[in-house]
């Protein structure tokens, strides 16, 4: 059994098709890519699997339950997060406020705030921002604050990591390292969706990749079909 | 039976003529200049009151008054805007916080204004006497002094909506009000549509205020009242829509002149109750965005 | 063994601290009635109730951004609680039932409204206030064939205590929610709402319950008040002046640190109790060009001044919390 997929999922926005009739599985373990042109759907999708957005038509299953309908912070509670493409931080709170927030409410544990405390400081650990701990994360470089929102992510302990595209705008060394935290990241059990426009990252780092365009799957394959597939190359070059 | 029906639609579009002038100029200041304004009724209260005294003590026709107190309370909108919400533009940043902040700021205005008013004028309520000549129609009689205030809801509303349309300013205003970046980019200064667009709301208020004073009583704290029932109509009318300001006013009025006939006092707590409603079901409002 | 001892001199700072605080509050509420006059007590009555005002709203309203214009109508509910079962009841009991009918009445507005965006929510508040005030009136005249009513009459010194009990629990209140998780996340509410739902927080439970706790102590406040007034009807217990006055309090106070608005609220009521009656146009007007002026130019308010003042003084750099 999938440990996430999607039958038939359909969001309208006005008269037009965001996200047409999308069917999608993802096992537990592997890393998933989402690719496609802008505008494809692709964070549309997220949202719709995270209930930001509510489907037209559809359903959404995360380990066999039905999580249509449910609202964000339940799903969340369930093991399924994810991170936003515009960067969603809290800006003017501490680095690690904004970690020990996702262990407080993640997950129906109760802590003490020693114990989140301990615990964000070793997702800070995890991602390489411990220095950073005590800074308003308005401070920080948005490469970080896209890893503030993964160790956040994290910190809600999840069996499923949804990213929106966390390589945007970085450099080769930084896009390197993210490619290792990800890589890290599904080691330690948790299954990956991502959504992502850096190639070169996608090819080598994914299981299986998933290919949008105007809302629709047009292609689903391994990296070196979905790199030999006319029909992307196509889509692609073609816009 | 049809007579009463006709008294109640009747009295339903004197009343709404009038909420709608009192929406539209709010709707503008909205709409545009993303400012909610609370003060908003104050300026309809000194509309009023202005006029009370110019006929009262100078004996100036108070359809007169409309070119003074219109051209001053645009002049006072527009000073207004370009001293106290360009800052506030300037300094917020976000538009969210814009608009909370503008809102705060409008408070501090309600109570710089009434209060000034209620120094120079006093609390007492006024009221004067003009064109209360009754006028037949359909069987039943309604002061003279109310149809005009209709006549000039219709009027006005009409060449606002002339004005949006044909004129270039016009275009620039709701230009703005769609997507203020870009309207910079071409060519429109956004900054003198915004002022201009708070000025004559401003000059909208106090012409309402005018024509408030020829049919009922005016007194320095009667701008509140006037200022619930202009945000329920900019909302019923759809956040943004100044068309929907217009005919959301005669909606309204024609509810409250409904349920006053079977209920006379709950009037308000039906527009609230509305209200409610339409928050809940459709927050944008009849022809909002 | 280094351990231990710090914590033990950290408990024991605390528990001196604690002990200090109370012999304050008790030293107020027992001692002091005794020395001052009823117009002092009376003062101090009615700068209590413009701190649990300001605080309360800023319990809810301060972190969320969500900008409530309700206090009005909350603190009215108290009023006429006391109004008709002042005579029914004992006070205290009054007083707490005054307390969970404005909970009631904000866990319903919250429920219905918390979803909307921000302005919508202040723009509903800003109407409840009138509407009630309306439709009580109707109410009244229609079915009980009065426009207002006699409230039960209570000596100044029981007021002025239970008054200050209510600001203590306010403001503890205030202190442990701030300090706790939901403080947390009542920011992280008002700074990034979605992505707080997205990570657990049950957005719209929090700031309906919050919502609520604040407008029981409004509403208690307004019980004990009632009860020096002898009259109310519709139009005196239903004023939006006071959900602008917390708002204004607030604001000039500062709400960056926690003592901002209760430096605002006691500045603001001992002002008011000055001039209301003499000069209450010039009062009201000189609130309204601070306001103004507050809202403008000092947008951390009063305590923000302060603070820069302070780390100007000190050399320091920006503290964070």
């Amino acid at each position: 059994m999938p440990i996430l997929e999607g039958v038939g999922v359909t969001k309208y926005f006005g008269g037009l098709a965001a996200v047409s009739n999308v069917d999608f599985q993802v096992d537990q373990g592997e890393i998933v890519g989402l690719i496609g042109p802008n505008g494809a759907g692709k964070t549309t999708l997220f949202g719709l699997i995270s209930s930001a957005h509510v489907l037209k038509s559809g359903a959404i299953k995360f380990k066999g339950e039905n999580i249509t309908g449910l609202k964000p912070h339940q799903i969340c509670r369930k093991g399924l997060v994810r991170t936003f493409q515009s960067v969603k931080v809290f800006p003017n709170m501490s680095v690690i406020n904004n970690v020990e927030l996702g262990v407080h409410f993640g997950t129906s544990e109760r802590v003490t705030q020693a114990q989140a405390a301990e615990e964000a400081a070793k997702l800070l650990e995890f991602v390489g921002l411990s220095e950073m701990a005590l800074l308003p994360t308005r401070d920080l470089t948005l490469a970080n604050q896209k890893l503030i929102e993964v160790a956040r992510a994290l910190a809600t302990k999840p069996e499923v990591l949804l990213l929106d595209e966390i390589m945007a705008g970085l450099n080769s060394t930084e896009t390197a390292q993210t490619m290792e935290l990800v890589t890290k990241i599904r080691a330690q059990g948790i299954t990956i969706f991502m959504i992502e426009h850096v190639m070169k990252a996608i090819m080598s780092i994914c299981d299986r990749i998933m290919v949008l365009h105007h809302g629709e799957k047009i292609a689903e394959g391994t990296p070196k079909e979905i790199a030999n597939s006319k029909t992307v190359i196509e889509v692609y070059l073609g816009e | 039976m049809i007579v009463t029906f006709l008294d109640i639609v009747i009295a339903g579009l004197l009343l709404g003529g009038l909420y709608a002038l009192i929406s539209m100029g709010l709707s503008l200041q909205y709409g545009v200049a993303r400012v909610l304004n609370i003060s908003h009724g104050e300026f309809i209260m000194l509309g009023g009151l202005t006029t009370w005294m110019l006929y009262t003590v100078f004996d100036i026709n108070p359809l007169l008054c409309l070119a003074i107190c219109g051209p001053i309370a645009f002049i006072l909108g527009y000073g207004i805007h370009r001293t106290i919400f360009k800052r506030l533009l300037a300094t917020s940043p976000s538009p969210g916080i814009f608009e909370s902040n503008s809102m705060l700021a409008s408070f501090g205005l309600l109570f710089i204004i009434q209060n000034l008013a209620q120094l120079s004028w006093g609390p007492e309520i006024r009221g004067y006497s003009y064109l209360r000549v009754p006028v037949d129609l359909g069987g039943a009689l309604f002061g003279a002094n109310r149809l005009i205030t209709l006549g000039f809801a219709l009027l006005i509303g009409i060449a606002f909506y002339i004005f949006l349309t044909k004129t270039r300013m016009g275009k620039a205003i709701r230009a703005a009000a769609q997507d203020p970046s870009t309207a910079g980019l071409l060519g429109v200064n956004i900054n003198r549509v915004l002022a201009l667009c708070f000025g004559l709301g401003a000059a909208m208020a106090a012409c309402a205020g005018m024509l408030v004073s020829m049919t009922y009583p005016v007194h320095t704290i009667m701008g509140m009242e006037y200022t619930v029932i202009a945000i329920i109509v900019v909302v019923l009318g759809g956040l943004g829509s100044i068309p929907g300001s217009f005919i959301g006013g005669f909606i309204l009025g024609l509810i409250g002149s409904i349920v006053t006939f079977f209920e006379p006092g709950l009037a308000l707590a039906a527009y609230y109750i509305i209200f409610i409603l339409l928050l809940l079901l459709k927050p944008t409002g009849l022809m909002g965005k | 063994m280094n351990k231990l001892t710090l914590k033990s001199k950290n408990f024991l700072e605390l528990l001196l601290r604690v002990i200090v605080l109370l012999v304050v509050i008790i030293g107020m509420a027992y001692v002091l009635p005794n020395y001052a006059s009823v117009y002092e007590l009376l003062l101090l009555s009615a700068i209590f109730m413009y701190i649990v005002l300001t605080s309360s709203w800023v319990m809810f309203s301060g972190p969320t951004g969500y900008i409530s214009l309700a206090p009005a109508a909350f603190f009215g509910v108290g009023i006429y609680v006391a109004a008709s079962q002042g005579m029914n009841m004992p006070l205290l009991v009054v007083v707490l039932v005054g307390g969970l009918a404005s909970a009631g009445l904000a866990l319903l507005v919250g429920a219905l409204t918390l979803r909307l965006k921000g302005i919508y929510f202040a723009i509903f508040t800003f109407g409840l206030v009138e509407m009630i005030k309306h439709l009580l009136l109707w109410y009244e005249i229609k079915f009980t064939g009065t426009r207002g009513r006699f409230v039960v009459l209570v000596d100044h010194t029981t007021v002025y205590q239970i008054m200050l009990a209510i600001l203590v629990l306010t403001l503890l209140t205030a202190y442990l929610i701030r300090r706790s998780r939901f403080g947390m996340a009542l920011q992280s509410i008002g700074e990034q709402e979605e992505a707080a739902q997205h990570i657990g927080i049950n957005v719209t439970l929090l700031k309906v319950s919050v919502f609520a706790i604040s407008a029981f102590f409004m509403g208690a406040a307004g019980t004990i008040m009632a009860t020096r007034w002898t009259y109310v009807d519709p139009y005196i217990a239903f004023d939006l002046n006071r959900s602008f006055t917390p708002v204004l309090m607030a604001i000039f106070g500062g709400m960056g640190q926690p003592w901002g608005p209760v430096l605002g609220a006691a500045i603001f009521a001992y002002l008011e109790e000055l001039f209301i009656t003499e000069f209450p146009y010039y009062y009201m007007l000189i609130f309204g060009i601070i306001l103004t002026i507050s809202v403008l130019y000092l947008p951390n308010g009063l305590a923000g001044l302060i603070q820069k003042w302070r780390t100007r003084a000190t050399g320091g750099k920006d503290a964070h919390s």
